[in-house]
């Protein structure tokens, strides 16, 4: 299997006049609703993704992300709210006629064409002649390195190449918005891995939109250029991944995001917070829970003046290669503490250590 | 090992031997044997009681072509024609109908559609026969659908709408329309509708969306129900002879007459031979088309 690119690929060569014509679009999103019968896919959602962009809609499933993915192909309506994509209010315009294509989960490819067929159709459909036709799927599949596949029948595909038929099924449209509903949940771990990588790198040459499902948080972290997370249909937070990772507005995307360290705030004047892990000074947002990084709890180190420091027995020690995690207790609470392993000491079940916090290893948050 | 392999071989082989001799026996007996007996007639003579007799000759052949004591007639020749058209008329007639009701049924919640699944059978539970006298009462000279039909300028006032070939072609289309819907249904019921909505992402028109993506899904439940439609619709003798009154009979009719009325039995077994003979050109024809829609593949029928 060939890599997304060859390694002397330039997407300026000559033989790529479309890449100037391609215009990435904006995407307007405004207090869209949508229910199915009682349920609530989309309770007022609003939001902006700019152009050429790497959005990522996360969240768990049934929280209504997939159900915008089709509202914003056009596969779908919503019942209340507005749409516009580059400008233009997306409002009754059916699906075909939107510079919009879709990767879907399931992939959803043609098992009565083969691999050429499969990719040619959006093309066909616009009534592009053969020869055209013919050169830009060339072009597509030295693109995405499927070029040996071309004359190979649907059924004969493993999941990886399925994949990267209906990305390259998709992509040969020159769409202004690409849009991934899960496209790599099929997938196996390394594989995985892998595509998120050439993914990225292929949205980040062809400055395309990329509006991408996932439910995630590793895979939505290392590939959006922003995240929105969504939560029962409504959106819960944007920001950039370090945004999310590390201030969260509430538990429910801090949890999301793999955190499990949370102290509530039992009081609060002008020096600083009460809690129960003790006094912590400092200026704090406003919130009702206060977050530990899991990375930023440093065991048994001479503490600077800034940080924050409390007592700790240590519950459980895991061993996770290039991390070692740390099960704490203070105060009542469990506590989780990730140490890189570059040499230092280890510590057993049972012993008592002083853990450290610097101000930017912690947030506060709502519940 | 190497001995316990042939002989295991041998075992299963005649288990199977076993379990399948009492149906093949069966079709060789009732079906197999019968038929070549009644191709084998086609090449006798016709007896003075109509009974076939030795020498071997190709007079029903000659007779069937239209060749009679009053030199050469087109009539049988239009009865083969008249069948294969109104065969391929009601086929696709059925098919128009069955389609958009197949998949109304499939996409009904599915507490309704086992009823309305019954709703397509149950007239079929009924004798054939009761079903056409049912239409000629409907399409009887005087009956308010005739009234209708003289009405608008389809028939002329007392000519009513039975007897026809417009009957026959709507008895043949009820009669087997069910045929049609149960394996159509079976189809839409597996459709990947994410195949559907693919299409549309990729610009498709709705002609278009059905004609790349629930076309070739539905094909094999489309060739299975044209299977049971055309075959036995070409073979119709009772509809044609109830509702068409002699104006729209097809080759089944000619061949029941040879054997009921005009006893001349070699002539009958011709008539049944080329029967045979078009239902497989028809069945090689459906299954290049098959192969052609389905992207090459093999379309079971």
């Amino acid at each position: 299997m060939h890599g997304l690119f060859t390694p002397d690929f330039d997407l300026a060569s000559a033989n790529q006049p479309a890449a100037d014509t391609r215009r990435a679009s904006s995407i307007h999103v405004e207090n869209l609703h949508r229910s199915f019968g009682a349920d609530v896919a989309l309770d007022g959602i609003s939001l902006t993704v700019n152009p050429g962009e790497f959005f990522t809609l996360l969240g768990p499933s049934g929280c209504g992300k997939t159900t915008l993915l089709r509202l914003l192909a056009g596969l779908d309506e919503p019942d209340t709210g507005r749409i516009e994509m580059g400008g233009a209010a997306m409002a009754g315009v059916p699906p075909h006629q939107r510079s919009v294509n879709t990767v879907f989960q399931s992939y959803a490819l043609f098992p009565h064409r083969d691999v050429r067929g499969n990719i040619a159709f959006g093309l066909e459909m616009r009534s592009w002649s053969a020869s055209r036709v013919e050169g830009k799927i060339n072009e597509i599949a030295g693109l995405i390195g499927i070029f040996d596949l071309l004359d190979r029948r649907v059924d004969q595909l493993s999941g990886g190449q399925r994949q990267r038929v209906a990305l390259a099924r998709a992509l040969v449209n020159e769409p202004d918005v690409l849009l991934l509903d899960e496209p790599l949940s099929a997938l196996d771990a390394g594989l995985r891995s892998r595509l998120q990588v050439e993914l990225k790198r292929l949205q980040r040459q062809l400055g395309m939109t990329f509006v991408f499902v996932t439910h995630d948080q590793e895979e939505a972290m290392v590939m959006s250029d922003r995240i929105a997370v969504f939560n029962q249909g409504r959106v819960i937070q944007i920001g950039t991944p370090q945004e999310i990772y590390e201030q969260p507005h509430e538990q429910f995307v801090a949890q999301f995001m793999g955190h499990q360290n949370f102290v509530p705030i039992t009081g609060r004047d002008e020096f600083g917070i009460d809690t129960l892990l003790g006094h912590f000074a400092g200026q704090f947002n406003p919130g009702d829970l206060l977050l530990l990084r899991p990375e930023a709890l440093r065991l048994n180190t001479s503490s600077h003046e800034s940080c924050h420091s409390f007592m700790a027995n240590v519950d459980e020690c895991l061993y996770r290669g290039g991390l070692t995690e740390y099960r704490l207790i203070s105060g009542g609470l469990s506590l989780v503490a990730m140490a890189a392993n570059q040499g230092g000491a280890s510590y057993q079940p049972g012993e008592r250590v002083e853990v450290t916090v610097s101000p930017s290893g912690m947030a506060t948050l709502y519940h | 090992m190497k001995i316990a392999q042939p002989t295991r071989l041998l075992r299963d082989s005649g288990h199977l031997l076993l379990t399948v001799a009492p149906g093949a026996l069966c079709i060789v007996a009732f079906l197999v044997l019968p038929s070549l007996y009644l191709m084998g007639m086609a090449f006798l003579s016709n007896g003075p009681y109509g009974l076939p007799t030795l020498p071997l000759s190709l007079q029903a052949f000659r007779e069937l072509a239209g060749f009679g004591f009053l030199g050469w007639s087109p009539g049988n020749l239009y009865t083969l024609l008249r069948s294969v058209w109104q065969t391929l008329l009601a086929t696709v007639l059925v098919i128009l109908i069955a389609y958009p009701s197949a998949y109304y049924i499939a996409s009904r919640p599915s507490r309704y559609r086992a009823l309305l699944l019954l709703a397509v059978v149950v007239p079929s539970w009924t004798n054939q026969v009761i079903r056409s006298v049912g239409w000629m009462n409907l399409f009887a000279p005087g009956t308010p659908v005739s009234n209708l039909a003289a009405a608008l300028g389809f028939t002329a006032p007392p000519m009513g709408l039975f007897p026809s070939q417009f009957a026959v072609i709507v008895g043949l289309v009820y009669n087997f329309l069910p045929f049609m819907v149960l394996p159509l249904y079976a189809a839409f019921e597996r459709l990947d509708f994410t195949q559907i909505e693919a299409a549309q992402d990729l610009f498709a028109r709705p002609f278009a969306v059905f004609w790349h993506a629930v076309l070739p899904q539905t094909l094999p439940g489309l060739m299975a129900g044209t299977v049971l439609v055309a075959i036995p619709a070409f073979g119709m003798y009772v509809v044609t002879e109830l509702l068409g009154g002699g104006k729209a009979s097809m080759i089944g009719n000619l061949v029941a007459r040879q054997f009921a009325q005009a006893s001349n039995w070699p002539l009958g077994a011709a008539g049944a031979l080329i029967m045979i003979v078009v239902t497989l050109i028809g069945l090689r024809v459906l299954r290049q088309l098959g192969r052609r829609l389905g992207g090459d593949r093999e379309v079971v029928l």
